[in-house]
């Protein structure tokens, strides 16, 4: 099948004369075209008459005879009406059909936007989002508040099972990453202390900062990327097999179905697991104190119990439920903007996660200012 | 080459050519069987169509033919080739020669429509990008769809635009063969005559063999050369229409003369 042999173009007396044959199907459809580009390319030649000859070609399909197509309408633009001949009749119908596709224009392909008009519209996408997110704070308060008329309407088995999978089924990786956390600070604390021969003041170190900070922080991240993430993905599918809008028309709000019981269960789970990961952190503080710094157990109990003070807990525990709430409703939120596309629905649990983070440790920020003032 | 052997006579006639062979199919799951020594075969040129009760197996059959169900014993030919003993190679020029319609239409959503058919080009085939855009802009209007249409996402469509653009995607490569399940369920009864009729244009104009799942007595009626029944995990019956009509199965009774059967025939 060498490509000259699919088509062969020549003058023949008075006549411009096309010579098809091998087989025109999709294997051969680039040489195919080539000849077809270098055929109706060549100069005008000074003739009318035209003849396209078929009786060689062994197979045809859409490819080539769109591109005989294309060969024919090229010579009827110069002038020169091809006639075409020894077509075998079962691809009659095909090259009827191809010669009624294509008149019409292709239309103009998707724009991509530009770097500095991605630019603004990210700016003007940030108000947006911010005007979205009280919005929908505001939707989740009526909603609240609308459930606290008539409590029966809560959805409490729905609370509970969000409950076992976001709180209980959390606990063990919890329990790791915040035991490895605390082993870290201890370790950091003691190399660092022992050139002052201040090994000891590792337990304030670790104490405080694992109750008023390290603790909700670490468990929120844990939590907005675990959780959250599976929270939007769950409400994303539902929107996009249209679940969401059954629950409407049903006369439901999603938001009392769907997003309420969700955010309870965050709201009670990461309060718990905050105070679990605490604990968890302080143990690995201790064990490396003991192991790495030699600080007995004993010793390192009765001089956390002088360090901390309650204040220090309660700190890290008020914090906790406002996380909760803030990664609860921007996951919600972000799972029911997802629209058709597999593609939104990965961009919005990607924004979910991300927002999340951010207005954690955001809220982290405006929390230690507040405290600070309130000498806390 | 022998991989396409007899692909260029789709106008015999005289002894039928077998394009695909079912023996001794039994497919389960757990300890459910679903398929059980199930026979059968799809000829050249032809369009048969696959009914049974719902939930009865007809997608399964269809997903082990295309390989996407395991089947506990039994073969499959596609083409004389037993898809089991090909290489890798072998098996993916055995995949391109047919086309697939799914129930909803699977049309990859990050990419427009014109991008979902010209996938399979682009993996397949060195070809031109204008060259691409041709033969994408032909088998849209081909499926009777506007070419404005192929800018679009699957998201922005309708869904008889999604099962025709789908089907545009199955097509992109001149397959032979053309898997169809349940393609006008979800349409309304104009536009499920329209997409019968479409198939039929189609599979004179490209000579194609179709196999089609469906429910729809008037796509059984207007458009299918053959008919298969499935029951109890077999075929039960296979023949043209009116072979359908006679039979005595009690099943096939009840589908072939209840009400909404009575009412297709009272229409023409
Ligand atoms: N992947 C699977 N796992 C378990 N059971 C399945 C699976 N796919 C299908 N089935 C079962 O096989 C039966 C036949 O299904 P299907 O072929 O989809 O029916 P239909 O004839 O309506 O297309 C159904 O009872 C279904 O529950
Ligand atoms: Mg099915």
């Amino acid at each position: 099948m060498a490509p000259a042999s699919l088509l062969d173009v020549r003058r023949d007396g008075d006549e411009l004369k096309a010579i098809g044959s091998g087989v025109w199907t999709s294997e051969n459809a680039d040489a195919l075209e080539q000849l077809v580009t270098n055929a109706t390319q060549a100069p005008p030649p000074e003739t009318h008459s035209a003849q396209i000859d078929l009786s060689g070609v062994e197979r045809m399909d859409t490819f080539g005879a769109l591109l005989l197509e294309r060969l024919r309408r090229a010579w009827t633009q110069e002038g020169i009406e091809p006639r075409v001949v020894g077509l075998k009749r079962r691809y009659g119908v095909l090259i009827q059909e191809m010669s009624r596709t294509g008149r019409e224009p292709h239309p103009e392909p998707r724009r991509q936007e530009a770097t500095v008009e991605r630019l603004g519209h990210n700016m003007v996408d940030i108000g947006k989002d911010a005007r979205l997110l009280l919005n929908f704070v505001g939707a989740t308060v009526a909603a609240i508040l609308r459930m606290g008329a008539r409590p029966r309407t809560f959805r409490f088995t729905s609370m509970v099972n969000q409950i076992d999978r976001v709180g209980l089924r959390a606990v063990p990786i919890i329990i790791l990453i915040t035991f490895l956390i605390g082993c870290i600070l201890a370790q950091q604390g003691i190399f660092h202390f022992r050139r002052f021969g201040a090994d000891i003041y590792v337990v304030d170190m670790v104490g405080v900062l694992v109750l008023r900070e390290l603790g909700v922080l670490i468990v929120s991240i844990m939590i907005a990327g675990r959780s959250g993430s599976a929270y939007t993905a769950e409400l994303g599918s539902m929107r996009m097999r249209e679940e969401v809008d059954a629950l409407r028309v049903m006369g439901f709000d999603p938001v009392e179905i769907l997003v309420i019981p969700r955010l309870f269960a965050l709201l009670i789970a990461l309060p718990l697991l905050t105070f679990i990961g605490s604990m968890s952190a302080l143990v690995g503080g201790g064990l490396v104190a003991w192991f790495y710094g030699g600080i007995q157990p004993g010793v390192f109990l009765d001089r956390l119990k002088d360090a901390i003070s309650i204040d220090h807990f309660m700190v890290g525990m008020i914090k906790a439920p406002f996380m909760a709430a803030v990664i609860g409703i921007v996951a919600c939120m972000e799972g029911l903007r997802v629209g058709g596309s597999a593609e939104s629905l990965g961009a919005h649990t990607t924004a979910s996660v991300v927002k999340a983070i951010f207005l954690v440790i955001v809220m982290d920020g405006l929390f230690a200012m507040f405290f600070a003032s309130i000498d806390m | 080459m022998d991989a396409v052997a007899g692909q260029d006579d789709t106008d015999i006639d005289g002894k039928r050519d077998v394009l695909i062979s079912v023996r001794d199919l039994v497919v389960g799951f757990g300890d459910r069987t679903i398929l059980d020594h199930l026979n059968l075969d799809i000829y050249r040129g032809e369009i048969l169509g696959f009914v049974g009760t719902s939930g009865g197996g007809k997608s399964v059959l269809t997903r082990t033919i295309l390989g996407l169900v395991p089947k506990r014993s039994g073969v499959v030919e596609v083409f004389g080739q037993d898809l089991d003993t090909l290489s890798e190679e072998q098996r993916s020029a055995v995949e391109r020669r047919w086309g697939v319609l799914f129930q909803q239409g699977a049309l990859f959503s990050s990419l427009t429509v014109k991008q979902n058919i010209q996938f399979p080009l682009r993996e397949n085939l060195k070809l031109s990008q204008a060259l691409m855009d041709d033969i994408a802009y032909a088998k849209l209007e081909m499926v009777g769809l506007k070419t404005d249409a192929g800018e679009k996402l699957p998201s922005e469509l309708s869904g008889g635009m999604i099962k025709r653009a789908a089907l545009a995607r199955a097509l992109a490569l001149d397959p032979d063969i053309l898997f169809l399940d349940e393609p006008t369920s979800g349409l309304d009864p104009i536009g499920a005559g329209d997409f019968d009729e479409l198939i039929r244009t189609l599979q004179q104009t490209l000579g194609l063999t179709v196999f089609m799942v469906t429910h729809d007595l008037d796509s059984l009626h207007t458009v299918c050369d053959r008919i298969a029944a499935l029951g109890d995990g077999k075929i039960i019956a296979q023949g043209t229409i009116e072979t359908m009509m006679e039979s005595h199965h009690p099943w096939l009774r009840a589908y072939f003369h209840g009400t909404r059967a009575r009412a297709v025939r009272s229409d023409r």
